[in-house]
């Protein structure tokens, strides 16, 4: 996937954060600091297959929780919180 | 192992393990004998909702005097029985169901069973996510909720501490004449047999009036405060249920873990442990009916399980008089992992000659014997108030 | 796809739609996933897939400039190493558990596929990084993400400070929909027939499912499958011989590859081996199979439905996983709840 230049704003937990477009939510996180979620015993936890099978990379997106952020890509104003 | 025994449990689900630590910690000399691994029979498909339930007044008091062991059981329980006292909304869709609430009240209160009525905004402020407007709900706050597999291990985790054996994975083959024969030919000896086979137990002894009835259940991934309460309907009142029918109910279930667990099914006749998907849909209908929100929830699993019915809803728990050796400890419907202490107190008492604290009259198996139809049941069993339960 | 609730007929969820799609052939071509093994500290924030990192990166998640560790086995190390480093990550070591032996093994049988041979230079070419041999991560270590990674060879142990992490060891086909539609399943992959014919009419499979065999292996089949769905049998069959000879390089990849028993030593007993649940190593080697530990720990029960920790633990404890039911991948209730087939019977019961 080539990288394009048109940048696509959303905010990661209440921080813009800008990426360039065709960027995955899981990656928008990540360049954002941010874990993806805390796991059941508290642990931070971040993408683990970057291909839809662990479940690890969810997230609430637009209110809506654990969405698999690896297979999402980015829209413009999305609202994404770690959980 | 020595090979006679006070007395030899056959199953290690949940009945079969509570009947198991009551007769070791009473003294008696126990073996368990497990076909497979502790509680992997319908005590690992049951809700785990631990609730008392009025279809009779038989089945009141069972669930009732079970209810109350659960309640002084649990601080001593392993924090992986997940109990939790989160108690039983019976939802009211509508005036009508609102008289099943007063009538349901009513008899409660007759058994010393505490409930309160919730009008419509009140039950709005219990369970916010509710689909509105319904018209109230009975509140049973003492019912709770547990994670069964777990509870059958650490019963039987007691048991083995008062000094019970569990042997397994061994099955047993023929029961009867204080010996039970396994499958590797060998036997044991028992001076009494008692089987706790589940929905499985007329493969053991085939006629006891017990039928295997199937039940689907779903659960969610974790969405904490979306439910609070176990959420039961009595919609069963104008569903006009035929008991010859599939049928489904909501019944919800909120986990220690934040998951949803979602009810129920039941069917006769399928005794294939397939999910079928029109009974899930038809069941994920009326909870989506019930609980709009729910629809928008990510499902990871379903599973189905069997309940061992009988024809008159009630278990089947003391003496068997087709062998003078062997007890049940069956039969138990959708109740099983609520009566399965009073039923191993029961057990227990019958064994040692101690008085029980409840008649045992109504639930005893000689109630079917000699009668023209122990080799099994019609399908209609006598007129009963709930079909809703898990 | 989630459900096969009859014959003829999928169940898949599209965005939040469910749709039902009847079908005359049906081609499974699930692909793999990718193994992870536990060791103490794999659940740290940095510590990833190697083809989850590869996919990562291409998903915008920029690792220029940044230290990486390959680690795990198989070819799909080198190639990960070579597309980070072109995006301008520091690779800074490439770790293959299997040892030197078996890749010169390997290596000898590649001679037949000089193209293969030639992309595995090209690649290890392109990357500076030392590789080792023989070679795993014993332990990760950093204070809320990954810091630091200790290394193990026979002879060595060292520690290496990074900021990703890239361990697969191999690969796991992806069978679970197969094993739902009931298709025969041996020795952990679906079986077929040379025109990839599955043992249940009219489905298919193709690809890694039916064997970790590489991108070209998936295509050749890929091929087979569609002209024999499409009734074409004479022109798939002139793709059987090309299927054949790849074969070779499946059983070599398999050989070479294999993962060193010491890996199971790895988890510690406070390792997390189920990573939805938090279920720990120590928890696990108590019970006897899949099924006790599973319904005594959770182990397996959250979202991923068992795919991580499942084929960890076959590996860990040689337990046989087992038990797809719908939906084969978490959908929404509302996906379940409407079934066009739902029996007039069941609408009248509810
Ligand atoms: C969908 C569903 C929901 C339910 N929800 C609830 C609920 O919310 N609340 C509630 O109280 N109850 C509920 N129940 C009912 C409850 O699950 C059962 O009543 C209870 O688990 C029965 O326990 P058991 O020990 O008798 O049977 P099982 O758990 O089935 O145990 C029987 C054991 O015997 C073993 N066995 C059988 N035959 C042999 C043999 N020949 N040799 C050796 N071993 C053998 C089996 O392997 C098994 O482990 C539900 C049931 C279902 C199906
Ligand atoms: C990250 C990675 C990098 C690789 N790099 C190389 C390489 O450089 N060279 C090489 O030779 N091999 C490589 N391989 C192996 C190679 O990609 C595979 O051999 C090849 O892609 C196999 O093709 P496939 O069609 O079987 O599976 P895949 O390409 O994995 O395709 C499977 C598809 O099925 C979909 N799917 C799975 N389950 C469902 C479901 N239930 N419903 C609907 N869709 C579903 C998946 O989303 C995916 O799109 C790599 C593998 C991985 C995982
Ligand atoms: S990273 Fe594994 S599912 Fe997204």
């Amino acid at each position: 996937m080539r990288e394009e230049m048109r940048p696509v704003l959303l905010t990661v937990n209440g921080r813009s954060v800008e990426v360039a477009e065709g960027t995955t939510v899981a990656a928008a996180v990540l360049i954002s600091g941010a874990p993806t979620r805390r796991s059941v015993s508290g642990e931070a936890r971040a993408p683990l297959c970057g291909m839809g099978i662990c479940f690890e990379c969810r997230v609430a997106i637009d209110g809506r929780p654990h969405q698999r952020s690896c297979q999402i890509v980015c829209a413009a104003g999305m609202d994404v919180r770690t959980l | 192992m020595s090979d006679s025994w006070d007395v030899v449990v056959v199953g290690a689900g949940i009945v079969g393990a509570a009947c198991a630590r009551e007769c070791a910690s009473r003294g008696l000399r126990t073996v368990v004998v497990e076909g497979s691994v502790v509680g992997g029979g319908a005590t690992a498909a049951g809700m785990g909702h631990i609730v008392v339930m009025d279809d009779s007044p038989a089945q009141l008091a069972l669930t009732r005097y079970s209810q109350d062991l659960w309640a002084h059981l649990a601080e001593r329980l392993p924090a992986n029985v997940e109990f939790e006292t989160c108690g039983t909304l019976w939802v009211a869709l509508d005036e009508e169901e609102m008289e099943e609430v007063r009538r349901k009240r009513a008899v409660y209160a007759s058994a010393g069973v505490a409930s309160e009525i919730l009008d419509s905004d009140a039950l709005e402020e219990a369970e916010p996510h509710l689909r509105r407007p319904m018209a109230g709900a009975l509140l049973v706050r003492s019912d709770a909720v547990i994670y069964p597999p777990c509870a059958a291990a650490w019963l039987m985790e007691e048991a083995m501490r008062a000094g019970a054996v569990l042997s397994g994975p061994r099955r047993v083959v023929g029961v009867g004449a204080g010996r039970v024969r396994l499958d590797d030919r060998s036997e044991l000896r028992g001076g009494r047999i008692v089987v706790a086979c589940g929905a499985e137990s007329a493969e053991l002894l085939p006629e006891i009036p017990v039928r295997k009835r199937k039940g689907h259940l779903v659960i969610t991934d974790r969405y904490p405060g979306l439910v609070r309460h176990q959420l039961v309907e009595l919609g069963y009142l104008k569903s006009a249920h035929s008991l010859t029918a599939d049928s489904v109910a909501f019944n919800v279930q909120p986990r220690k873990t934040g998951q949803v667990l979602i009810g129920s099914s039941r069917q006769f006749g399928d005794e294939g442990a397939a999910v079928r998907t029109e009974i899930v849909s038809a069941m994920l209908e009326r909870a989506q009916f019930y609980l709009p929100e729910i629809g928008a929830c990510s499902a990871i699993r379903t599973w189905t399980g069997f309940r061992a019915a009988t024809p008159d809803k009630l278990p089947l728990i003391g003496r068997w008089p087709g062998d003078e050796t062997v007890l049940l400890a069956t039969g138990h419907e959708g109740l099983g992992i609520t009566t399965s202490l009073a039923t191993a107190r029961l057990i227990a008492d019958a064994l040692t000659g101690a008085t029980s604290e409840i008649s045992t009259q109504p639930y005893l198996p000689a109630r079917f014997f000699g009668e023209r139809r122990v080799a099994g049941f019609e399908v209609d069993p006598p007129q009963q108030r709930s079909e809703v339960h898990a | 796809m989630f459900d096969h609730p009859s014959a003829g007929v999928v169940a898949a969820e599209k965005g939040n739609e469910r749709l039902e799609l009847r079908y005359g052939k049906l081609i499974l071509a699930t692909g793999a996933r990718e193994l992870f093994l536990p060791f103490p500290g794999w659940t740290l924030p940095g510590i990833c897939g190697a083809g989850g990192l590869d996919a990562m990166a291409r998903g915008g998640l920029p690792v220029s400039g940044k230290r990486v560790v390959v680690a795990g086995t198989g070819p799909l190390l080198l190639a990960v190493a070579a597309h980070v480093a072109a995006r301008g990550a520091k690779v800074v070591a490439i770790c293959e558990q299997a040892p030197l032996r078996s890749l010169i093994q390997f290596a000898g049988r590649m001679l037949g596929q000089p193209a293969k041979l030639a992309q595995g230079i090209r690649y290890r070419w392109a990357v500076r990084a030392p590789m080792y041999f023989g070679c795993w991560p014993v332990e990760a270590r950093g204070d809320g993400a990954l810091e630091k990674v200790t290394l193990r060879t026979r002879l060595r142990r060292w520690t290496v400070t990074c900021d990703f992490l890239a361990c697969g060891f191999h690969l796991v086909p992806n069978t679970e929909l197969a094993q739902l539609i009931g298709c025969r399943i041996e020795d952990g992959l679906v079986a077929v027939d040379e025109m990839q014919r599955t043992s249940v009419e009219n489905v298919l499979c193709a690809g890694e499912p039916t064997g970790i065999g590489g991108v070209e292996m998936a295509v050749i089949e890929g091929q087979i499958a569609g002209l024999a769905a499409a009734g074409a049998l004479n022109e798939a069959g002139k793709f059987v011989p090309r299927r054949r000879k790849m074969l070779g390089f499946v059983r070599a990849l398999r050989e070479a590859f294999v993962l060193d028993p010491e890996l199971r030593r790895l988890a510690s007993d406070a390792t997390i081996v189920c990573r939805c649940e938090d279920v720990v190593y120590g928890d696990l080697r108590r019970y006897s199979g899949w099924r006790d530990a599973k319904l005594q720990t959770r182990c397996g029960m959250g979202p991923c439905q068992g795919r991580i920790c499942g084929a960890a633990a076959e590996f860990l404890f040689g337990w046989c996983v087992e038990g797809v039911r719908p939906p084969a991948f978490p959908v929404l209730v509302a996906s379940l709840a409407t079934a066009s087939t739902v029996s007039e019977e069941v609408q009248e019961g509810s």
